[in-house]
């Protein structure tokens, strides 16, 4: 953070409050930057000369003469080839121990991309993972978070997902990550050789909570930087939102704005749109998907941070544990990826989607025999071969241990289908069933 | 509204996000636009609030690097559109710039961008005559844009009466060409062009009058149409959790709805969302006229990421546009998803501004806002007998699904039609989702409705949507009593009452939108399923046991569905048909 010869020093706060100080100043820009006794901080509010700023790792200790350096300029990353590998902090400062970026300053938190430069997603992202690929296929250019309780294994996935498709770059925005899990991804992706497509913006639970949010800006500026400079395929991975939200809710209430649902700011979907709409295809062939982790608590979808999250993004993931296999699945009925009619039976084999509807249906009457089950009632044939069926189907296609091809996904399904079923049961178009239903 | 000579300028005092306090030289009015000036780089604003010699403004665009004392200018005008040949097919932002027409894939900050072509030549033809006797909204020409016949008005601003002098003759001409002179009644001569200007928030009131609305305006959606009609001129809201299918459904609506023409307000939704309307609809055809759907339809487009300020004002803008083609004695049918997001902004606003809240921190006048809003639709009789309308039918995205919020209960207030997204239903894919018993259509009530449901589809209509209503009651009841008694539990004719509540579910509510052909089913075809579906009702069957009233059924259920899937009256839907009749038979009682 180098200073300049002619910049003005303050030593004068007027007011100190939890997560802000005001003081005396002018000529200052609205979001500027500054220090503050040493600590980053944003301008947020200006009234005369009165200047108010927001700082990141809170006010614990700042006395009133502290000196406050204004930046003249909003909060940047420099952004180069260069940034490939490396590990930052949620200000673009590497953690990595390696140099400093030597590239062009963009402002982050840039301005969006005018729909009509848009391209209508199409470009099939394959993960195999069946859960997702088979029944809830991802599309560059597209927002989709896991709504995962925090017990549950979505970091592995994620991780899985983004070495698996084939991205550019992938550019891992952690928000709160434990020291555990930020390991975690340094060491899969280094195990996997990965390392030079993968760029990571990291605060941890060590760091302050209210400097995460500049984590997802500064992870899209990175790959607006790859997407529209360089046409690459960037893949963004913002763990865990709901840990963004929270921070977002610690400032509004510092500085005593009205709470809406959950005690969230009014804003939040304004809020959380603006960083889940980066994500694009562009013309030229670069793209940014945006793949977030919003942990719910007790399961409560209604909650406003998985609530405004849903009515923003194009469809969810679920993961759930499947007792009767004892591995964790791709939940098939509350998962939907919005995008999914794009590429399925356009970019994969023509009878994508009616074999992933017809396996799917076959497992709600799987669901339905079990609720049967429980309650008493006997159980016809169908409903026997119906449960036989689900577990097979559990274990072969929906676990997130599977990972093989489109086409291997389809002709399992088609070989359980023959397994268990006759042709009319399962309901598939003729031309397919004749195509593809096994001969024996 | 005129321009003074001296305009007011102004001095930025404060800055709280889009919230600017400005320090004004000079009188100011509520609601007038100023220009911000940052580095050259003019910010458009709006002025909300004044306190002494303090403006405070809510600015359109990010104040990112704003500092104290920057210079304001104010118009001296309220938020305006331009309003002229050449708004059909376009792409507009929420403030009408010309989004194809801005540079770069980036939206820059201050850039504006001319909503119309000014050099663009259009066929006139007069439709007035010197001598005539006009006013604000008299038609005194029409050019072709596209197909439709846009008529040139004598400008909304005027007042009072005028005489015709002279009208242009056919030919070529330019938007800002003079195409006919008007005396006013002091017989000074006043210049008409092609374009005027017109501010968004005042209503456009160039009509005689506004009866109640009395036709029904075809949507192709069956449950819509048959069980839940909206009225030409009428208005209607879906509210649903995410994911319900209120999007899909407008998309739908816009598709297919008998309009002359389409305005769809995204407003602060998905940018793929509309992306998809700029991919299709230059594609799709309009079934009616065999042009292509985007000659029809106006894009106004502010999605999720664009400034939330202009999101506000892009329903506005939408509305205006509506207004001046509804002038022309044109059917338009506007779409706005979704309205809670306008909502949200102006609860933004609200809070930044630290005015007391109302419930969920939203402004205490959101229902007055709101039903100013839908107040705004409607069937009119303009001054020359001719007739016009806006259909209106917005989203509204409920809290956390819950119904009970502010936005969903104060657009209960305002809006005539009720069209009620279940979770469940969508759960069970069963789409459109559309709740039919919770849903309602005020207009299905009105007793002129009646009358031209009577008199244009056929008398029994209204006595065949209550009986389908009933089935759809009874069938709801006895499901819930088979699910606690069981299968075997219940006498069989509950099954038989069950299912033949489920062919309606399966044939007329379900509705593929994906699918070619089921996605539009006009009105005759809808009349159609409607008496095939209740001539199976009231057919009467023998059963020996459950499991044959299912399986039976589902053979009805499916044989119709193909015929849901292939043309009307074709081949296909007949050897469909026969189908069906051979499958009845089997279990028909003499
Ligand atoms: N009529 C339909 N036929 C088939 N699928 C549908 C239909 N309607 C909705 N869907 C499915 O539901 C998904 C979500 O629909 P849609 O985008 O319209 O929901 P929404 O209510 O607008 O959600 P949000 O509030 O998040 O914008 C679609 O992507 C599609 O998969
Ligand atoms: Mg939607």
């Amino acid at each position: 953070m180098e200073t300049k010869a002619f910049q003005k020093i303050y030593t004068k706060i007027s007011q100190i409050t939890k997560a802000t100080c005001s003081l005396k100043a002018t000529n200052i820009g609205y979001e500027e930057m500054a220090i503050v006794h040493g600590r980053l901080a944003q301008v947020v509010k200006i009234v005369g000369e009165n200047v108010t700023l927001q700082i990141f790792s809170g006010t614990e200790g700042i006395p009133t003469n502290a000196e406050v350096l204004f930046l003249g300029r909003p909060p940047v990353l420099k952004v180069g080839e260069e940034l490939s590998g490396r590990f930052f902090n949620a200000y673009g400062d590497p953690i990595d121990g390696g140099p400093e970026i030597d590239g062009e300053e963009r402002q982050i938190g840039g301005p969006s991309v005018n729909p009509v430069r848009r391209l209508q997603p199409s470009e099939f992202i394959p993960t195999g993972i069946a859960g997702i690929d088979l029944n809830n296929a991802l599309v560059t250019g597209q927002k989709i978070p896991f709504f995962a309780d925090p017990d549950q294994p979505f970091n592995q996935v994620m991780a899985m997902v983004a070495l698996r498709a084939d991205a550019d770059k992938i550019i891992l925005g952690g928000m709160g990550l434990t020291n555990d899990d930020y390991l975690y991804y340094k060491n899969v992706f280094d195990n996997a050789g990965a390392l030079d497509r993968i760029i990571s913006f990291v605060n941890t639970t060590e760091n302050p909570p209210v400097e995460r949010l500049l984590v997802p800006d500064m992870a899209l500026t990175a790959a607006e930087y790859f997407a529209v400079d360089k046409n690459q395929k960037v893949l963004v991975l913002l763990t865990d939102m709901t840990l963004y939200a929270d921070a977002l809710s610690i400032v509004s209430n510092r500085m005593d704005q009205i709470p809406s649902k959950d005690s969230m700011p009014g804003s939040l979907y304004s809020d959380l749109a603006k960083i889940y709409e980066k994500a694009v295809q562009f013309p030229d062939g670069g793209s940014i998907t945006i793949i977030a982790v919003t942990t719910l608590s007790g399961g409560d979808i209604t909650h406003a941070i998985p609530d405004n999250t849903g009515y923003i993004t194009e469809g969810q993931l679920f993961l759930r544990k499947d007792t009767d296999i004892g591995k964790v699945i791709v939940d098939p009925f509350r998962s939907l990826s919005r995008l999914k009619q794009l590429v399925i039976g356009k970019k994969t084999r023509a009878d994508h989607p009616q074999v992933m509807n017809a396996a799917i249906r076959l497992y709600a009457d799987a669901a339905n025999a079990k609720t049967k089950l429980e309650n008493g009632f006997d159980l016809t044939d169908y409903d026997e071969r119906t449960l036989k069926f689900a577990k097979d189907y559990s274990e072969k296609l929906l676990a997130i241990d599977v990972n093989i091809e489109v086409d291997a996904m389809l002709t399992a399904c088609w070989n359980l289908f023959d397994k268990y079923f006759k042709p009319a049961e399962v309901g598939i178009k003729q031309e397919f069933v004749d195509k593809y239903w096994p001969k024996n | 509204m005129e321009k003074t000579n001296n305009m007011t300028t102004g001095k930025v005092a404060g800055i709280i996000a889009n919230l600017v306090f400005v320090e004004v030289d000079g009188p100011v009015h509520q609601n007038e636009i100023c220009y911000i000036n940052l580095g050259g780089i003019k910010l458009m604003a709006e002025i909300i609030k004044v306190m002494g010699t303090q403006a405070y403004v809510q600015v359109f665009e990010s104040t990112r690097g704003l500092k104290i004392n920057d210079t304001v200018e104010f118009t001296g005008h309220m938020l305006e559109v331009t309003l002229g040949p050449g708004i059909l097919s376009k792409n507009f932002d929420g403030l009408q710039n010309d989004l194809d027409k801005m540079m770069g894939v980036f939206l820059k900050r201050g850039e504006q961008t001319n909503p119309l072509e000014d050099d663009k030549l259009w066929e006139f033809k007069p439709l007035a005559k010197p001598g005539d006797v006009v006013i604000a909204g008299s038609w005194l020409g029409e050019v072709k844009e596209n197909w439709m016949p846009h008529k040139i008005m004598v400008p909304f601003k005027f007042e009072g009466k005028y005489t015709v002098k002279s009208v242009i003759t056919e030919g070529n001409y330019k938007i800002n060409d003079t195409i006919a002179v008007v005396n006013d009644a002091k017989g000074k001569e006043i210049n008409i062009t092609m374009v005027q200007k017109w501010p968004v928030k005042v209503p456009i009131k160039a009509y005689k009058e506004k009866p109640r609305p009395f036709k029904l305006l075809e949507t192709g959606v069956r449950v819509i149409d048959t069980l839940n009609p909206i009225a030409e001129g009428g208005t209607g809201f879906i509210p649903g959790p995410f994911g319900t299918g209120k999007t899909v459904l407008q998309h739908a609506i816009s598709k297919q709805a008998e309009a002359d023409m389409i305005i769809v307000a995204a407003c602060g939704e998905r940018a793929n969302e509309v992306v998809e309307i700029f991919t299709e609809f230059p594609e799709l055809d309009d079934p009616r006229t065999g042009r292509k759907l985007m000659e029809r339809t106006t894009i106004i487009a502010n999605t999720s990421n664009m400034p939330v300020a202009a999101r506000e004002a892009s329903v506005y803008t939408a509305m205006t546009i509506g207004e001046y083609y509804r002038a022309m004695g044109l059917k338009v049918l506007m779409l706005a998803d979704s309205t809670s997001r306008w909502a949200q902004a102006l609860r933004e606003m609200s809070n930044r501004m630290e005015e007391l809240p109302g419930q969920d921190a939203f402004p205490m006048d959101l229902p007055a806002i709101i039903s100013n809003f839908y107040s705004r639709a409607g069937f009119v009789y303009l001054n020359n007998g001719a007739s016009g309308s806006i259909t209106f039918i917005g989203t509204v995205s409920p809290a956390g699904g819950n119904l009970k919020e502010p936005v969903t209960e104060s657009t209960k207030k305002a809006a005539r039609c009720f069209y009620a997204l279940s979770q469940q239903r969508a759960d069970s894919k069963r789409y459109p989702a559309i709740d039919p018993l919770d849903s309602y259509s005020k207009y299905a009530e009105y007793p002129e409705v009646i009358e031209y449901f009577v008199k244009n589809i056929e008398p029994e209509w209204p006595q065949k949507i209550t009986l389908a209503r009933d089935i759809l009651i009874r069938g709801r009841e006895v499901a819930e009593q088979i699910n606690i008694l069981g299968d075997d539990g219940v006498p069989i004719d509950y099954h038989e009452r069950f299912w033949k509540a489920e062919v309606i579910d399966f044939v007329i509510l379900q509705q593929d939108a994906f699918d070619k052909v089921d996605a539009s089913c006009p009105m005759d075809r809808q009349k159609y399923m409607l008496s095939s579906v209740l001539d199976i009702y009231k057919t009467k069957f023998s059963f020996e046991t459950f499991e044959e009233v299912g399986s039976f059924f589902k053979r009805v259920i499916n044989q119709m569905k193909q015929m849901n899937y292939s043309e009307f009256k074709s081949e296909k839907f007949n050897k469909n048909e026969k189908e069906l009749n051979t499958i009845i038979d089997e279990r028909k009682t003499a």
